[in-house]
């Protein structure tokens, strides 16, 4: 990942906003109601069809909240939220700036340094002013014109309600409509920005797209919103997030995320969550409540998540795939890790509609401190899914024994000719493997680290290159002082 | 100036004491085997001297190469050049044992202030040490001792000695699980590691190694004790009339 291009977006943004910010002005009050959802899309200056969809989406959620309808399944606890109590529109906030490195939370420093971040991105991911001057190619602007010339759509979602309405029309709600649940209709009434795409036709997209090149939407608030479209025969590879810790100030983050991919399409999507998990004692912390949907509308198509969460208090979240054209395939790789107080739980479904349709589930569990890790996951064969197969193989990792470890398969098949595969495992991490590591010379962090991604191997592989790579180290370092 | 130096060495686990009393001197250049029955207390003090943490030392005292092994860490003994092959190799889900044994190699090297090595320098060395060890290279990519039979294990902890090159090699129980053929290819690795810099200590509950692996010194422990030492022809005389008739005798054959 260029440093130069994340620099450079950030420096537009301080442009943007200026240096000493308005955001009071920008900032909604306190509270949810139709007023406020009419505010957000004025502000936006959204056309008819946008607001429309808001306030239909608010009722609806509105009348979930009457009947205390959020969901409660979830193996996870956390106080009640109130949801009168938050703004649900303000423009990214300006942090306070500081004057050099030295005024950064130590912490958060030694986190950087092991990720290997280079010392100017550091002052940027922590606030610290910077004098950016840079090359005057701009990396970015080479970017946009090589997709442009693709005729790949990538852009922020309010750019895309401007630019390309039709498109936003078509396909927002499609594969979640507001009505799927309580927090997706939260955020279908009240969400900020996030990002759009669209390939076009028989195009493979020529690059990686990462929400770090994406102009203009760097921070997109609490409530991201998320669209993919691969047309017929086009391909894409999408990557989410950043593994710098992010101090948020926001505590509940409700993104929803559509895919959908058409006939011979393949959307890959990769995503590495690494948000403040609170401290050692379990306070504070992002509670991550996020709906991930996958279509595989046409026929061969293919949908492709994988997942490395290594953050938040609480994550609530289930990358899922429908697999309606036949022939299409669809693919889950998880990594999930829980340590301190953290809670999760993750996982996916797979709805086999189509003929000879095809799932993959690889989830890795891994638990350490008091943290309590949940696989949650689901397979439906329907009656028309004839010749239908699914793999799942679910493991789980635990380190210490205050931890928990749980798992919840359901399965559900319609037609006989289906076959399902599923394999489970639940080891401690041993005692002597880390000393057998250690006799050979490698230090006991490191011996840990290994055998983790050893454990986790299946998914990483499954990442991009860089990706993995940033994976591993954050793991290490999310299960410092786990052991001994 | 001897290399390993072991005086009055007591250790207990979960509160049971295992050793009690051990004396041992290994000079570079040596080979001795520590030989006894079952639960003697061989193989805990292999761990012992390995650094493994659920062994507590209750009294005495080990030097290695000079140094105070008992207040070093698994690793840190492992990069002064004390080798454990283990009685039973573990397994290491999803890191291939190329990647493995560099990443040990190179955690070694570091500590001594040389170099890293990188793959391109390591896998010729890597896999002449294989070839000694007459195993496949199919093993390199292999997640380490995954899937292994238990003589591929065994080969596997030679070929990783013969990479790391220690000082010092504690070989615990290598023959135990071995046949024959696999045996002689393990004592040919081992000899082909004999020098006058190095020290060998073989653990072992049988003679039959020693056939093939000739110690320069034999040690018999019982009871946590070593009770008595001898040249080549002790473990002979063992193997004729078993661990029983030195339980009797008084120890002080040491030298």
């Amino acid at each position: 990942m260029s440093t130069i291009n994340q620099i450079e977006d950030l420096t537009k943004q301080e442009y943007k906003w200026g240096f000493v910010t308005t955001v009071e002005e920008d900032r909604l009050p306190n509270g949810l109601n139709e007023d406020i959802v009419r505010a957000i899309a004025q502000k936006k200056g959204e056309p008819e069809f946008m607001l429309e969809w808001r306030l239909k989406s608010y009722r609806y959620w509105a009348s979930q909240e009457q009947k205390q309808a959020e969901p409660k399944w979830a193996n996870v606890k956390y106080p009640p939220i109130d949801y009168q109590a938050l703004s649900y529109y303000s423009a990214p906030k300006q942090k306070k700036e500081l004057k050099s490195l030295d005024e950064v939370d130590p912490e958060i420093l030694k986190t950087y340094e092991k990720l290997g971040i280079p010392l100017h991105e550091q002052k940027l991911l922590a606030g610290v002013a910077v004098d950016a001057v840079f090359d005057s190619v701009s990396v970015a602007t080479t970017f946009k014109e090589k997709l442009k010339e693709a005729g790949v759509i990538f852009c922020s979602f309010s750019d895309a309600v401007k630019e390309h309405p039709e498109l936003v029309k078509k396909y927002l709600g499609s594969v979640v409509p507001y009505t799927d649940n309580f927090f997706a209709a939260l955020n279908s009434a009240v969400f900020s920005d996030g990002s759009f795409v669209y390939v076009p036709k028989g195009v493979r997209c020529p690059m990686e797209l990462s929400t770090y090149f994406r102009i203009n939407a760097q921070n997109t608030g609490q409530f991201e919103r998320t669209l993919i479209i691969a047309d017929e025969g086009a391909y894409v590879s999408y990557l989410e997030g950043c593994t710098a810790p992010v101090r948020d100030e926001n505590q509940l983050h409700a993104a929803v995320v559509e895919l959908i991919a058409h006939d011979n399409a393949t959307i890959k999507y990769s995503t590495v969550q690494n948000w403040y998990p609170g401290d050692k004692e379990g306070k504070g912390g992002i509670y991550n409540f996020v709906t991930k949907r996958g279509k595989c509308l046409g026929k061969n198509s293919k949908i492709s998540w994988t997942q490395v969460e290594t953050g938040s208090a609480i994550t609530w979240k289930y990358p899922s795939c429908i697999l309606q054209g036949d022939n299409s395939v669809g693919e889950f790789y998880s990594v999930a890790l829980t340590n301190n107080y953290q809670q999760a739980d993750t996982g996916t479904k797979m709805i086999h509609i189509g003929k000879n349709t095809k799932s993959t589930v690889v989830s890795k569990g891994i638990s350490a401190g008091h943290g309590q890790n949940t696989y949650r996951g689901g397979v439906k064969i329907l009656k028309g899914a004839t010749g239908a197969r699914n793999y799942t193989q679910c493991d789980s990792l635990l380190i210490g024994d205050k931890c928990g470890a749980h798992t919840f398969p359901y399965i559900e098949v319609r037609n006989a000719s289906a076959r399902m595969e599923h394999e489970a495992s639940t080891s401690k991490i041993g005692e002597d493997q880390i000393f057998y590591l250690q006799q050979r010379g490698i230090s006991k962090e490191e011996a840990v680290s290994m055998i983790i991604n050893g454990f986790c191997k299946a998914v990483f592989r499954e990442l991009p290159m860089e990706f993995a790579v940033e994976a591993q180290k954050l793991l290490s370092i999310s299960l410092e002082g786990s052991v001994g | 100036m001897s290399l390993l130096e072991i005086k009055n060495l007591h250790a207990s686990v979960n509160g049971n004491e295992i050793l009690r009393g051990v004396d041992l001197t290994v000079k570079p250049g040596e080979v001795h085997s520590i030989m006894g029955p079952n639960g003697s207390g061989k193989s805990t003090l292999a761990q012992v001297l390995a650094r493994r943490e659920n062994y507590e030392v209750t009294q005495g005292s080990v030097e290695f190469a000079g140094k105070d092994l008992l207040a070093m860490k698994p690793e840190e003994a492992a990069c002064e050049g004390l080798f454990l092959a283990f009685q039973y190799p573990v397994e290491i889900p999803g890191i291939s044992n190329a990647y493995f044994l560099r990443a040990a190699l190179n955690a070694i090297r570091k500590s001594r202030g040389q170099e890293e090595l990188d793959a391109m320098d390591f896998l010729p060395l890597l896999k002449e040490k294989m070839r000694m060890l007459e195993m496949d290279e199919k093993f390199l990519n292999r997640p380490v001792n995954e899937g292994f039979s238990g003589g591929e294990k065994k080969r596997n902890e030679i070929v990783q000695m013969a990479v790391l090159e220690p000082m010092l090699a504690v070989l615990d129980e290598t023959d135990s699980g071995l046949d024959i053929d696999a045996l002689k290819i393990v004592a040919k690795g081992v000899n082909a590691m004999r020098s006058k810099d190095r020290a060998i200590v073989v653990v072992t509950h049988y003679q039959r190694l020693l056939n093939y692996i000739v110690p320069d010194y034999v040690h018999v422990l019982v009871n946590g004790r070593i009770v008595k030492s001898g040249g080549p022809e002790l473990a002979l005389e063992l193997e004729a009339k078993g661990y029983s008739w030195t339980e009797a005798e008084p120890a002080g054959a040491r030298r």
